[in-house]
């Protein structure tokens, strides 16, 4: 089952696991249904440790702990799904965790590329894109400092 | 590869309920043990050796088996514990097929005897009332197990097993949803 390359996977998990629970459900109302699947283990929440560095170059230290919620699920055909995503959506999390495995069908992957995972991605980015706006409209410039060097 | 399974319907309490009778079969050797809601592993494990599995090992315990690559899948993934590809380095051994010889495993030291390795041996079926008998602490005057499938030379491998006393490996008998331990500490004569 290596029919998918990481980067693709690796993909649309990052995109799901920032979705939530809502967002998904939202999107999945236009795509097919999702195969029936068994729970492997959990939704469960539990905490994961945030390792540092200071600089990014110094010593490891622990930053502190996120909570962070998992899921594993497998499709009658064995493939298996995981998610892995901070806080505690635990619906999120299982919707995620069965997309994984669908996804990793060619034969459902576009329909469900297109139905959820791009439209996902695309609100995930203008979400950032304004963020990064707001920001940037904030900034200062100090022409001084930079004249004086 | 048939894909993943799933491990205990319900992770913590049927994790407990399996603890239990583990410790049930170690304090009453040679009592067959009933599992409430074992699991359902992959073959070739019967679902007593996967519940016996995941309730006991975690990611401190180094696991070898020798039930295939399906099995190995399943523990690591329900259990996350360390595979080591030799016998001799695991604290805990299961053995679906020809078990390695007692002598082999880990028997621990004079001064940690608790650092030995645990057999969970698979077997066709576990009748009480006849066949060995066993006697030693835990069994007030005699119990009487009859292991159908047990491996060729075991009393013999077990008395050299009992006679390093401290030192020692303990054994559990796993057979479809039954469990029976032999702690170190237990004679066995063929009946």
């Amino acid at each position: 089952m290596t029919e998918v390359s990481n980067e693709e996977r690796r993909g649309w998990m990052g995109v799901l696991a920032r979705a939530g629970a809502a967002g998904i459900e939202a999107r999945l109302e236009k795509a097919a249904p999702l195969p029936p699947h068994t729970r492997l283990r959990g939704p469960e929440i539990g905490l994961a440790m945030l390792r540092g560095r200071a600089g990014g170059d110094g010593a490891p230290f622990n930053l502190g702990e996120m909570t962070v919620t998992r899921c594993a699920v497998r499709l009658e055909d064995g493939r298996v799904g995981h998610a892995y995503l901070a806080g505690r959506d635990l619906r999120g999390a299982e919707l995620a965790a069965v997309l994984d495995a669908a996804l990793q069908d060619p034969a459902r992957r576009p329909a469900l590329m297109e139905a959820v995972v791009a439209p996902l991605a695309a609100a995930q980015a203008a979400a950032r894109a304004e963020t990064a706006r707001k920001a940037a409209a904030t900034r200062v410039r100090f022409l001084t400092m930079a004249n004086m060097r | 590869m048939s894909g993943l399974l799933p491990g205990f319907a319900d992770p913590v309490l049927d994790a407990q309920s399996a603890f239990r009778a583990v410790l049930e079969a170690m304090s009453r050797p040679g009592r067959v043990q009933r599992l409430q809601r074992p699991p359902s592993p992959p073959a070739p494990l019967c679902p007593a050796a996967g519940a016996v599995l995941l309730a006991l090992v975690d990611a401190g315990t180094p696991l070898f088996l020798d039930a295939g690559a399906d099995a190995l899948e399943w523990v690591r993934f329900h259990a996350g514990c360390p595979v080591v590809g030799d016998a001799a380095e695991a604290d805990f051994v299961l053995a679906a097929g020809v078990p390695p010889r007692l002598a082999a495993l880990r028997a621990g030291t004079d001064e940690d005897p608790q650092a030995s390795a645990t057999l969970i041996l698979q077997v066709e079926a576990l009748e009480e009332g006849a066949g060995w008998r066993l006697t030693g602490p835990g069994i007030e005057h005699e119990h009487r197990l009859r292991v159908v499938g047990a491996p060729e030379g075991f009393v013999a491998e077990w008395a050299a097993n009992a006679a390093r006393f401290p030192r020692g490996v303990d054994v559990i008998l796993c057979a479809g949803d039954a469990v029976a331990a032999l702690p170190r500490s237990i004679t066995i004569r063929e009946g």
